[in-house]
């Protein structure tokens, strides 16, 4: 196959980071080509250096051959090369089709606009309608807005950064079958993502990053799931998963019969009939597709939210762990220590009992180094800003904040969203040790496979219900549960 | 002892004060030299009547320092919880209209009581101004920095009316109030025209610090301020009435500024009373970067370009208002150079967060 696009020799430092190390990239036409690695490892930086956001400090890139100069998205749109980022970059309050029409440098007739979009969509055989606003969309079409978008222009080569980290394992399906189609069609893919399965399915080629340095580059011919990752994380072990045996009859820690609560207008059905009931030392992981009502569920355990309806006996301290960790578990802007003094509150030791709620900051911060140290968070100190952690320390922090609450129960939302193997296993680690030293844990994951192997145990949540699951049923089973429109097990 | 990030650092905002003022002035002198005046000799009367003698300082450029210090506490305090209070004009405007009407009321009062109730009156009738917005902000979600900004046009007015109907003087003759009885007046420092209220500006500004950086509400203001979401659901903060309440005592800070003019300064109410006071007080507390120890250092140089502009105009014969210029390209200056910073800041931890991507 020829190369399409070719990034050589690349090396890139940011201060005193080495974040790329002579990388070379090669992009061929027809094939999905995996970039795999551990956050950090350098995968969104080689992209961005593909697509003009970020200059190389050294390196070639050539594009059918020739040598190319990309300095910004401008020029990489010009010669073909559109990119698909981690987060949406879609204009809420403007429609589908305006927001095309913005990417590609439409002119703005709705007329014209309408018609275009409904030949680019037919084109693609991704269906959107052109009216809707696109705040309005759910997650899997904001998404799909966000690939129609790149592919608006004459585009032959896509980079998608981690795209089905926030679908359901049947829309993950549904994108990469676009994605070969696209390949079939003599188009490029340059894909990150952490879900290996998805990358022995979907790829042609696979090319990993360890500390921005190239581990692996070929065929994926022979790998495994396991393999994968052991080029990726080196040969650091990975903290087993075996199953835990949970107390038989320990206390009940979360009692809720008949919760309802609605939706946050544009997410989803909202919670109808929420009921749950957690013990000590138990995990239960709720699995269900966006919307479903799991997010007010949670809310509600964690008391973030009030019920309009139903009865709730949660046993307190109650820890929570929320799913945007930059926006609603943290803030970036300020330092460890405060986003500690944050979380523990008026729980924290050094807060002076009393009316004028004196802070002792050096006890907080003593406080601060310590969870730093015990849970391994990779800091400059307590005084560095959260903003310049990672993704997986940053979660980390979030986590240890929590269990610092010596919680009697903790309620986590998507804890390991957007974190690579080794962080996601540290993560799930801390969860099991929490409920090992008795806590009650309630989580959610978008991941399925994550819930089945987390959790003790299974609850589905359906159009704002929730159903239990049996013990030994098969994935299957309960991916059938989950979906919109059926009502429960008694369906299949 | 630990120093919390975000607005409050130190060194920094010193260098970029001091720099932003150097530009402002550098560009002032350009502009008067453009339109053929001997800039030097007007610099040098500028300096004269800032700093030229004890009088000149104290008289002239305090005076005029205390309410924009004051007022740009207020301000500051406000938006560290991310409230912008725009209507400082008019909630010290409301506070001179009480201070007058207490103050033409305690003749018989013994002087603490009557300064303490002329105070406390005007104090409350600033915050009362701020009332509206607050209710506008937590129950609708009206921006406040609209509501209280179009409130200082009604305080305006209402100063209009107040001296040429109920509060106009005995003799009927000018629109503006009698003088405030004595008991009621702040005390002079011996020699000078400026009143013991300077005292009560330091006091505020070490109170606002201390709330800020030592107890968990004001920490909890901050966090508001910085990332609400998160406060709210991490901190449990009710963010809300954090910032209502965080108005309402910039707004009594703005309404005690107008009680100081009128029981130390002016002793009377009249129409444009402050020349300003409560915009400038805005780029005051912007230029110390919110900083309350800084706020005292940016309220003395901007009072002292207010007294300094007078000097200009009588010994030099440049007009006024070419200190604005000076305000203008220091507030900008500042303004650019800490948004620089920011963007510095931010492009450091993204690039962490990129690579961690």
């Amino acid at each position: 196959m020829a190369e399409r696009l070719a990034l050589r020799h690349i090396d890139k430092t940011y201060g005193s980071v080495h974040a790329l190390h002579d990388v070379e990239f090669v992009l061929h036409a027809g094939q999905v080509h995996a970039l795999l690695g551990e956050n950090g490892a350098g995968k969104t930086t080689l992209m961005r250096i593909a697509y003009g956001l970020t200059r190389a400090d050294r390196g070639t890139v050539e594009f059918n051959g020739n040598p190319v100069n990309i300095k910004t998205p401008r020029d990489a749109r010009a010669i073909g090369i559109g990119m698909v980022h981690q987060h949406f970059t879609s204009v809420p309050e403007l429609s589908v089709g305006e927001n095309i029409a913005l990417a590609a440098g439409w002119p703005v007739w709705p007329e014209e606009i309408r018609r275009k979009v409904t030949t680019l969509c037919r084109h693609l055989d991704l269906p959107l309608e052109s009216e809707v606003l696109a705040g309005d969309l759910p997650v899997a079409l904001k998404q799909r807005l966000e690939i129609v978008k790149a592919l608006a222009t004459d585009t032959t080569v896509l980079l998608m950064d981690e795209p089905t980290a926030v679908l359901t394992p049947e829309e993950s399906g549904n994108l990469l079958e676009f994605l070969r189609r696209f390949a079939a069609t003599g188009g490029s893919v340059a894909l990150i993502t952490h879900k290996l399965p998805e990358v022995l399915q979907g790829a042609d080629r696979v090319t990993v990053l360890r500390r921005g340095r190239v581990t692996c580059d070929g065929s994926l011919d022979g790998h495994t799931a396991e393999s994968l990752a052991r080029l990726m994380i080196g040969d650091a072990v990975l903290e087993s998963s075996s199953r835990r045996t949970t107390p038989a009859n320990g206390e009940v820690r979360v009692m809720a019969i008949g919760l309802s609560l609605g939706a946050e207008p544009g997410h989803g059905t909202g919670l109808l009939d929420g009921s749950l009931e957690v013990r000590e030392g138990e995990i239960v992981g709720l699995a269900a597709v966006e919307g479903n009502g799991q997010r007010e569920l949670l809310r509600c355990l964690a008391s973030v939210w009030q019920p309009s309806s139903g009865q709730l006996d949660v046993t307190g301290p109650c820890a929570f762990v929320p799913e945007d960790r930059t926006i609603e578990g943290l803030i970036p802007e300020m330092t460890v220590t405060e986003n500690v003094v944050l979380g523990l509150g008026a729980r924290g030791a050094w807060v002076a009992r009393g009316r004028l709620g004196l802070i002792d900051w050096a006890a907080a911060r003593r406080e601060s180094r310590a969870i730093l140290d015990d849970y391994g968070i990779v800091a400059p100190g307590p005084d560095s800003a959260v903003a310049g952690l990672s993704g997986g320390n940053q979660q980390k922090l979030v986590l240890a904040r929590a269990l610092a609450l010596h919680p009697k129960v903790l309620v986590a939302e998507n804890p390991t969203r957007g974190l690579d193997v080794r962080a996601t296993a540290e993560i799930h680690s801390r969860l099991r040790a929490a409920a090992d030293r008795g806590a009650a844990v309630v989580f959610y994951s978008g991941d399925l496979d994550e819930v089945l192997e987390v959790a003790d145990r299974v609850v589905v949540v359906a159009n704002g219900k929730t159903h239990a699951v049996d013990g030994n049923a098969s994935r299957t089973t309960v991916g059938r549960m989950m979906l919109p429109g059926s009502s429960g097990g008694e369906e299949c | 002892m630990l120093t919390p990030s975000g607005a409050l650092q130190r060194g920094a905002p010193l260098v970029i004060a001091l720099g932003a003022t150097t530009a402002g002035a550098l560009l002032m002198m350009a502009g008067l030299e453009l339109a053929g005046y001997d800039s030097l000799s007007a610099m040098a009367a500028l300096w004269r009547g800032a700093f030229g003698s004890w009088y000149a300082f104290s008289s002239a450029t305090m005076v005029r320092a205390v309410p924009l210090i004051v007022i740009g506490l207020g301000f500051a305090f406000a938006l560290h919880g991310g409230a912008l209070n725009i209507g400082a004009e008019g909630q010290f405007y409301a506070g001179a209209i009480a201070a007058t009407w207490v103050g033409l009321h305690v003749d018989a009062w013994p002087g603490p009581v009557a300064m303490l109730a002329l105070w406390l009156g005007a104090a409350l009738a600033g915050a009362l101004w701020v009332v509206l917005p607050v209710i506008l902000k937590v129950r609708y979600g009206v921006f406040e920095a609209i509501s209280t900004l179009l409130l200082n046009f009604v305080a305006l007015s209402l100063v209009s009316y107040m001296v040429q109907g109920p509060l106009q003087e005995a003799s009927g003759i000018y629109p503006q109030s009698d003088q405030i009885a004595g008991a009621a007046r702040i005390p002079l420092i011996a020699g000078t025209r400026l009143h013991w209220g300077i005292l009560a500006t330091a006091g505020v500004a070490g109170a606002i610090w201390f709330v800020l950086n030592k107890t968990l509400w004001g920490f909890h203001l901050r966090a508001v301020g910085t990332g609400p979401s998160a406060a709210m659901v991490t901190g449990r903060v009710n963010g809300p009435k954090l910032v209502a309440a965080a108005l309402l005592w910039s707004a009594a800070l703005a309404g005690l500024a107008g009680g100081f003019e009128i029981g130390g300064v002016s002793y009377a109410l009249y129409q444009n009373l402050s020349p300003g006071y409560g915009f400038t007080a805005i780029a005051v507390a912007l230029l110390a970067r919110l900083n309350p120890w800084g706020i005292i250092l940016t309220g003395v140089l901007f009072g002292a370009l207010e007294a300094g502009a007078g000097a200009m105009q009588r010994d030099a014969g440049v007009p006024s208002v070419a200190v604005y210029v000076v305000e203008a390209a220091v507030i900008v200056v500042a303004l650019l150079a800490n948004a620089s910073a920011a963007r510095a800041r931010s492009t450091a931890g993204s690039t962490l967060a990129q690579v961690g991507t």
